[in-house]
């Protein structure tokens, strides 16, 4: 019987087997953020122990850095401190970091595949539930706690039980207007947050085969958000002409090397899935979250829910809980809904060409009287290509604020969050209550519906704007 | 880690599904670098009516219709969830929050999967149980003021008042570590000879992945 990717990459990795089935994992990347490592090497220190392989490890500061202004450094003590916290480990432990002031510096899921440090068939871990982004390489890429970061970093090794391996394929042809955040959202609306809890989520079809690997990043980046701690993309031409070049690819006979054998990296024809889902996208529209999960997530088109209509009473529950915090009431048009702040970022939407489908909606248009809007790019080398394109203009000119890289108003640990009772369209991930500072209003979108809306003042519809401009 | 083997205690419900990592410990508490200080904001906005920024000064008041603050279930050590516990970000401060609060043991129809885990790292007990035994805990725990739950992990079972013995299932190798209090990283490197040979193995195989080593 044929083996899933998932599969392939499992068993090319297993150190040890446990009769229960856990297994000895070895792992290949890790990397390394301020907010959930100093506790680790705090932990090796007391120990007295050392890396096990130093070079596997890459860091960068993202979560607490600011976003303007870092010549004055950081102003929050509790934050700078946690970055010189990974400063000095760093030293102290011999690991590559991307200092603040390095152009390479970002969002460590922006990072690692613009430097090449993602590579197919390995296995990649972060203190950070969105590593599974690096699941668009056909990599085993999953999110890890602290005691793991600490694991990793002293044996090389996790302790974990096999994932059942799940593919969601999506057919079709992506309409225009429809982006990769917008596939991502309608699955997660589909198979709900829980929908790939225990699974390890195979995203397959004609379109994630013509998705650029940024969009399959975001589509990865968002498995989380269905419960699955991994997304995987098999490998083709779109992942290696993306990787060929990086600054830790391999070169060379070595890059020869590894692409016959990453070529294998995909679900053999006759492999069988724990579960599978298909999504015709041909008829999606752009989505927007109403709600304080993920899954309450519509098409533009359509209303805010109305939770009596709903027979489960925890869910009932759950939608009227969200409408309060949301303040929308059911039956209420999206397209109705006012905003207050727009950001573009994040690791799901910082990169080019989430900049380049922002910027396209915003050329020769002016943020709306009454809204906040900025662009974080997701690492310092997106942010020069940008500029190199005059997107910086683009959106300066249009009112926005053009900042520096790192997680920002993601999850709001910087100075960049909302005040209470301020409702934002987001390109983020995630529109948990508080999310983006206390009492703020999170309602995820693409990168070109955020602009849309930034502009409008309210959501709208983006495929009624293309070309229009 | 702490070990666990057998807890009576009283019994907790937070009647929601989908409860984030966000709500069980705000990211503004996430700036520390140790592992303590964390259980006086444990579901911080919730639990207080005026918001917390980072730092807890004593002055805050808590919200009396929040679960944790009513008087009833003061000190209690097992928390009655609902569906998808601890969704959302990796941070293993909402395990370190809940076990400094108080909370041992969490009885829910399912969990997240990086929560789950960094639980069980922690000594804290993630418990699955039935959606319909679920209901009926917290019609239960609702009817009955001091209502208490015994959760025995070296038998599986929680055992209800009446005596009734509801089975769990948990990774024996998991148990293992939870009954003796064993941390991953002392038995991984019971075992560097295999990690050795794999590596040996791996870097003929896969030399890009040791380039420059």
């Amino acid at each position: 019987m044929g083996r899933t990717l998932y599969d392939k990459l499992w068993d090319s990795h297993v150190v040890r087997e446990l009769p229960d089935g856990t297994c000895l994992l070895y792992i290949d990347r890790h990397l390394v953020h301020e907010v959930t490592s100093p506790q680790a090497f705090a932990g090796l220190r007391t120990a007295g122990r050392r890396l096990w392989r130093q070079r596997t490890n890459l860091a960068v500061a993202d979560h607490n850095v600011p976003t303007k202004d870092r010549a004055l450094g950081i102003q929050d003590e509790t934050s700078r401190v946690q970055v010189e916290t990974l400063g000095r480990n760093c030293a102290d432990f011999g690991i590559t970091l991307f200092a603040m002031d390095d152009v390479r510096q970002g969002i460590v899921h922006v990072v690692g595949p613009e430097q090449g440090a993602t590579l197919p068939g390995m296995t990649i871990v972060c203190g950070d539930s969105h590593t599974s982004t690096h699941g668009a390489f056909g990599a085993l890429a999953h999110g890890i706690g602290t005691s793991e970061v600490e694991q990793v970093l002293a044996t090389q090794c996790l302790l974990q039980k096999r994932a059942k391996p799940m593919r969601v394929r999506l057919a079709g042809a992506m309409p225009e207007g429809v982006s990769a955040k917008d596939l991502a959202l309608a699955v997660i609306g589909r198979i709900g947050t829980a929908g790939g809890t225990g699974h390890a989520i195979e995203f397959a079809g004609p379109a994630v085969r013509a998705l650029s690997m940024e969009g399959r990043m975001t589509l990865c980046n968002m498995a989380i958000e269905a419960g699955a701690r991994a997304g995987l993309v098999a490998v083709d031409e779109t992942t290696l002409s993306y990787l060929a070049g990086r600054p830790f690819a391999p070169r060379g006979a070595l890059w020869e090397r590894a692409v016959a054998a990453w070529r294998d990296l995909r679900s053999d024809d006759d492999a069988v899935f724990a579960r599978e889902v298909e999504i015709d996208v041909g008829t999606l529209s752009p989505q927007v979250t109403w709600g304080t999960s993920p899954e309450m997530v519509v098409g533009i088109g359509e209303r805010v829910p109305d939770p009596s209509a709903e027979a489960d009473p925890a869910r009932r529950a759950a939608m009227a809980a969200a409408l309060a915090y949301m303040d929308l009431a059911p039956g209420t048009p999206l397209a109705a809904v006012p905003i207050d702040v727009v950001f573009i970022g994040s690791c799901t939407n910082a990169r080019l060409e989430d900049l380049r489908a922002a910027a396209r909606m915003v050329a020769g248009r002016k943020v709306a009287a009454g809204v906040r809007a900025l662009v974080v790019p997701g690492s310092g080398l997106v942010k020069k290509a940008a500029e190199s394109e005059g997107l910086d203009r683009i959106f300066a000119d249009a009112g926005f604020e053009w900042r520096d890289a790192g997680c920002s108003m993601c999850l709001a640990m910087n100075a960049d969050r909302l005040e209470a009772g301020e409702r934002c369209a987001s390109t983020s991930n995630r529109n948990f209550e508080g999310r983006q500072g206390a009492g703020g209003r999170t309602h995820l979108v693409s990168p070109a519906m955020a602009a849309a809306a930034a502009v409008a003042g309210h959501f709208v519809d983006v495929r009624d704007w293309a070309g229009d401009a | 880690m702490k070990s666990f083997e057998k807890l009576t205690a009283l019994v907790v419900p937070l009647d929601r599904v989908n409860v984030d990592t966000d709500a069980i410990i705000p990211k503004q508490y996430l700036k520390a670098i140790g592992r303590a200080g964390f259980g006086a904001n444990l579901f911080d906005n919730w639990r207080y009516l005026d918001p917390g920024e980072g730092k807890t000064d004593g002055a805050r008041r808590p919200n009396p219709d929040f679960v944790l603050n009513k008087p009833r279930y003061k000190g209690g050590q097992i928390l009655l969830a609902r569906a998808n516990f601890g969704c959302g970000s990796s941070r293993e401060h909402a395990p370190w929050a809940l076990l400094e609060y108080g909370i041992r043991a969490i009885i829910a129809p399912s969990f997240a999967d990086i929560f789950f885990n960094n639980s069980l790292k922690n000594g804290l007990l993630p418990v699955i149980l039935p959606d319909e035994v679920v209901d009926r805990l917290f019609r239960d725990v609702e009817e009955t003021p001091g209502y208490a739950l015994t959760v025995d992990l070296e038998s599986g079972a929680v055992v209800l008042p009446d005596g009734t013995r509801v089975p769990f299932a948990i990774d024996p190798f998991r148990r293992e570590c939870l009954l003796k209090g064993l941390d991953d990283i002392g038995w991984t490197l019971q075992h560097e000879a295999d990690i050795k040979r794999y590596e040996e193995r791996r870097r003929a195989e896969a030399p890009w992945l040791f380039a420059g080593e």
